[in-house]
């Protein structure tokens, strides 16, 4: 044991060693705590503040029926789940607290059945969670679910917001990057790596394209969409199940964001659903029958080359 | 009063994707059928000359904004000059592929503009002077038709691999005229750190004509090596089902279905593949559904134009030999 005394930058460290030879100090590693400390004096040292969105979907396993209206589906009997491409988001929200500490807030909108979402994530580890629930907002289309996020987010601390590539349920991922370009922040779509650096200002992200990943870098605070690939969430666990009962779940009406029932909900949908329809009927086709396989081989090949066409 | 079709095209270190072809050709017949003008509008760096190609597809008007800071493309960059350009000029439709690079900035875009959009689109019409789309829904187990209202430009992205290409008339020439717009590099946030290739060579799924896909049937990773061999023989990509990917046999990329890559190609051959409800909505837009199984009660036949009920481990290595007489000649 013995007293040292460190000049890393223009400030001195003194500290006591305790039965460590000086080869265990890390230099860089003080140097580099140092730095933050000065960045933001009022940040916890090295935390992130991680929001990750949440959106509840029917199941992958649902089979979809249309609606009398013609309009929308049938929603009895329908398992509710997390989005999977948000438990992307959700699972790298955790590791990121895990890598650099910090607080994840989830947040969700929709009916009441949706809370159910935001506890699961609750249950895998979020710290708290955020609901935006009102009768104004059904029937929004994705800009309308875009501002309101961006009017709860707007008002909050973060650095990162991760959220799925798209909902599988409207396939149409605008939510997520409208939301970026209503916080007038960046966003890096399709993420299957990441990478925060390490003074917590930047990110780095592999996003695959047809036929080449591109790595972007973009400074934080910054959206990322994930893509599977990015990790494999992680499954709530018993105690994480108690524990999330206990988490504050705060629920947000249009009134809280400051948002006017005109500015949201179907009467305001920039975009109309006309009908919906079953996918186009594919009839079961020819078994090709042979005596072998090479036999029902050849007969394929002939069929695809004179009768599809294809070959 | 916002008037015209925009199609944007998409062009990488100056080749244009095929989607590009795609979506002028589409553009086209949605301009015949209002009675206005198409537009082309190309981003890029030194990409002029290869710009008025693009009045061969049909384009009346090739719009250029040539910028070094954009290439390769970035969100910030093309939505900067997209959203001054579409501000300026006003147009009524936008188009735009639903590749990743339109995936990617068509909502953001969008929200510059404060309209709607509509991705992934597999159909347009115009009906009573107003366009409306078909896109496929829950992973294509629902198809919506939707329109627009108070939300002009109409934003669409279209479906790679679904809309015909017009046969190119190399008689036609277009206006090219550079794009009016500033850029400050400063205020461009995301940037590009690096681009890995994919040295494979081969095809992405959603861009392929043809893919031979493999799944629980396949019992290892090695075993592709058959399906690459096919592949390889009529120029396919290789494709997997969600429990082959899950298994470790291929990677992430090569998923096709719900939670993996939507693809549309001329032919869809699948191997070993049950036809789970996930990957029969991954895939349901193909042409032409091929299956091979020794299982008859897959549901994969259901959806098959033909199906072979046998062990693929024969069929495949012996349509390879099958289709060579096809394809060598």
């Amino acid at each position: 044991m013995g007293l040292f005394v460190l000049k890393i930058g223009e400030k001195w460290l003194f500290g006591v060693r305790l039965g460590l030879s000086s080869k265990h100090l890390d230099k860089d590693k003080l140097r580099w705590y140092l730095h933050r400390q000065s960045k933001n004096p009022n940040k916890k040292e090295g935390t992130v503040n991680i929001i990750a969105c949440v959106k509840q979907v029917p199941d992958t396993e649902t089979q979809i029926r249309i609606a009398s209206d013609g309009k929308s589906i049938v929603t009895d009997g329908i398992k509710w789940v997390i989005n999977p491409y948000d438990e992307f988001g959700v699972e790298e929200a955790l590791r990121t607290k895990e890598k650099f500490g910090g607080q994840v807030t989830v947040i969700g909108l929709g009916p009441k059945r949706v809370t159910e979402a935001l506890r699961t994530a609750l249950a895998m580890g979020a710290d708290k969670a955020v609901q935006i629930s009102d009768d104004a907002l059904e029937g929004s289309d994705a800009l309308a679910v875009a501002k309101a996020l961006a009017a709860v987010i707007k008002d909050m601390e973060y650095d990162i917001i991760f959220t799925g590539q798209r909902g599988i349920d409207d396939d149409m991922g605008m939510v997520n990057i409208a939301l970026a370009e209503l916080l007038g922040i960046p966003h890096i779509s399709f993420a299957i790596k990441l990478e925060i650096s390490d003074d917590q200002k930047s990110v780095k992200v592999h996003r695959p394209i047809e036929g080449q990943t591109v790595v972007l870098e973009a400074p934080l605070p910054a959206l990322i969409t994930c893509q599977k690939g990015l990790n494999e969430p992680r499954y709530a666990s018993l105690p994480g199940i108690m524990k999330a009962k206990k988490k504050p779940l705060d629920t947000k009406t249009l009134a809280d964001l400051g948002l006017d029932a005109s500015q949201v909900g179907e009467a305001a949908s920039k975009i109309k659903v006309m009908q919906l329809t079953p996918p186009p009927e594919r009839k079961a086709g020819k078994i090709i029958e042979g005596e072998t396989p090479e036999q029902k081989a050849a007969e394929l090949a002939r069929l695809l080359h004179e009768e599809a066409k294809v070959i | 009063m916002a008037q015209g079709v925009w199609a944007i095209a998409e062009q990488r270190e100056g080749e244009f994707r095929k989607i590009t072809y795609e979506i002028v050709s589409e553009g086209r017949r949605l301009a015949d059928k209002l009675g206005q003008q198409l537009t082309a509008v190309v981003l890029g760096s030194g990409i002029k000359d290869k710009a008025a190609e693009l009045a061969q597809y049909g384009a009346d008007k090739v719009i250029v904004a040539d910028h070094s800071a954009l290439e390769p493309y970035t969100a910030d960059a093309y939505v900067s000059v997209l959203g001054q350009l579409a501000q300026a000029e006003t147009p009524e439709i936008i188009v735009m592929g639903a590749s990743t690079q339109g995936k990617d900035l068509a909502p953001r875009l969008a929200a510059r503009l404060d309209v709607a959009m509509a991705q992934d689109c597999t159909q347009f019409d115009i009906e009573d002077g107003k366009l409306v789309a078909v896109r496929p829904i829950f992973t294509g187990k629902a198809y919506a038709k939707v329109t627009f209202e108070n939300s002009v430009p109409n934003i669409v992205t279209a479906r790679p691999n679904v809309m015909p290409i017009n046969e190119p008339d190399s008689g036609k020439t277009a206006e090219t005229v550079d794009a009016q717009f500033s850029l400050d590099e400063a205020e461009l946030k995301s940037k590009v750190a690096e681009v890995i290739k994919d040295e494979s060579g081969r095809i992405d799924l959603t861009e392929a004509d043809k893919i031979v896909s493999g799944g629980r049937g396949m019992k290892n990773a090695e075993n592709f090596k058959v399906l690459e061999e096919l592949a390889d023989v009529i120029g396919a990509a290789v494709g997997a089902s969600r429990a082959a990917v899950d298994a470790g046999w291929r990677p992430q990329t090569d998923q096709v279905g719900q939670t993996g890559k939507i693809v549309s190609p001329n032919l869809y051959i699948a191997c070993g593949i049950s036809g789970a409800i996930q990957h029969l909505a991954g895939m349901g837009t193909s042409k032409i559904i091929v299956a091979i199984n020794k299982d008859p009660e897959a549901p994969i036949f259901q959806k098959s134009d033909y199906g072979i009920v046998d062990d693929l481990f024969n069929v495949v290595p012996a349509l390879t030999q099958e289709v060579k007489k096809f394809t060598e000649k």
